[in-house]
């Protein structure tokens, strides 16, 4: 076993670049914005995450995968902290994240400044071909973090990564 | 801990009220009227009983069971939820009137606990108050649609849920003795300061989307339930929602 004061955060991320997000798969953890704080100590190695909405049924699938990750770094202890300390907003989304919705076909979420309002959801762009030219169909997805949109030019249903603050 | 039971008894109504007014959501999984109806109902459900969970383990974090247990071990008088979450809805105008009614209420209090004095229930309202603005905006949709821009038939069935509704949503504000308490330590403002800020939300929607508002004040609020008294649609609930659980309680799901 390493002493953890071996470990740097750079290590840490990295290890949890490789945790992704079971319900959309081409998300890291970290792009997602998700880890709002690492700390190294002699003995332990403690993540805090944060949920993108507080009933994600991802969030103990999540925890595990972390803690198994960083299981693989030798690190004997390993804590996962939920809190909201840091809530976490759409716009913490990386845009290596934003791209990766993007290229699956999600439109990723509206940037907002200030306080968010859910009337940005009334505007999205086609992920497929560009077009503005779009309504919502539902607020509502098949996670608690999408919402159901069609395109009016290339007749295509899509989905956008919800914003959040 | 300081008014330690005056925090726990605010906790337990909100967590009730979510995840009794979540099941309730949920009854509407696959039987709402249209698909993308269906979809929001179970979301807002998920949503709702994940804000029951985190209110929960504030609770286990200051020393009660686990939230599993809160949530499907206790007996009906130990809930505090309020009446108008109880109400089973065959109508999905009901459901759709209480879904405003008691969300308004939920972006009311929730924006009031981010000052709270006790911190972790600030940080967790200041996250679920962004969830609840999706939730009001679902519910303006469809005041709106069925409303003023619907047909005599849906606002006439919108009508007929907000009156039969509205002695049960003043309910939601049944004072506690714990108001002063949590007013003077900076917890939480009290239940009259909320229903105040709630009447003057929800009234001017409700009339600028084509609805008559009752009397306010000719109106008994139905009240009980945050003492533990309910109503007698809400032993048949916990029956339904707690029998799997109650099968095996030590089961690692």
């Amino acid at each position: 076993m390493k002493p953890a004061t071996m470990l740097t955060h750079e290590m840490v991320y990295a290890a949890l670049e490789d945790v992704h997000d079971p319900e959309i798969p081409v998300l890291s953890i970290v792009d997602m914005g998700i880890v709002t704080d690492v700390t190294i100590s002699d003995s332990r190695v403690a993540v805090t995450i944060t949920p993108t909405f507080v009933g994600c049924p991802a969030l103990d699938a999540i925890r595990t995968a972390i803690a198994h990750r960083l299981s693989a770094l030798s690190i004997a202890n390993v804590e996962v902290i939920v809190d909201y300390a840091t809530p976490w907003s759409s716009n913490r989304l990386s845009e290596r994240g934003r791209q990766a919705l993007a290229e699956i076909g999600f439109a990723p979420p509206p940037r907002f400044e200030g306080e968010f309002e859910p009337d940005i959801l009334l505007n999205a762009q086609c992920p497929y071909c560009g077009s503005s030219h779009t309504v919502l169909r539902s607020p509502f997805g098949p996670a608690l973090c999408r919402a159901i949109y069609y395109c009016n030019d290339c007749h295509q249903a899509f989905e956008q990564f919800k914003a959040i603050g | 801990m300081e008014h330690r039971a005056a925090l726990e008894d605010l906790l337990v109504r909100m967590a009730d009220d979510a995840l009794i007014y979540g099941h309730r959501n949920s009854e509407w999984t696959g039987l709402a009227p249209i698909l993308e109806e269906d979809i929001a109902f179970s979301s807002i459900a998920q949503d709702k009983i994940g804000h029951a969970l985190a209110l929960y383990t504030l609770l286990h974090q200051l020393g009660h069971p686990k939230p599993d247990h809160m949530a499907f071990m206790r007996q009906e008088h130990q809930y505090r939820c309020c009446h108008l979450v109880e109400l089973p809805t065959q109508d999905y105008a009901v459901a759709l009137m209480r879904h405003a009614l008691f969300d308004y209420a939920e972006r009311v209090r929730y924006e009031a606990l981010r000052e709270s004095a006790y911190k972790p229930l600030a940080e967790l309202a200041n996250k679920v108050r962004g969830e609840i603005k999706y939730h009001v905006f679902h519910a303006n949709t469809w005041l709106r649609l069925l409303g003023s821009e619907g047909t005599d038939e849906s606002r006439a069935r919108m009508q007929a849920a907000l009156d039969l509704l509205m002695p049960y949503a003043l309910g939601m504000f049944e004072p506690s003795p714990y108001d002063d308490e949590l007013w003077r330590s900076g917890i939480f403002p009290g239940e009259n300061a909320i229903r105040s800020r709630w009447l003057d939300d929800i009234v001017p929607v409700l009339e600028s989307s084509g609805y008559r508002v009752p009397s306010i004040e000719a109106l008994e609020p139905t009240v009980g339930g945050r003492r533990g008294y309910h109503t007698e649609h809400f032993q048949p609930l916990l029956d339904e929602m707690t029998i799997v659980f109650r099968l095996d309680p030590d089961a690692e799901w």
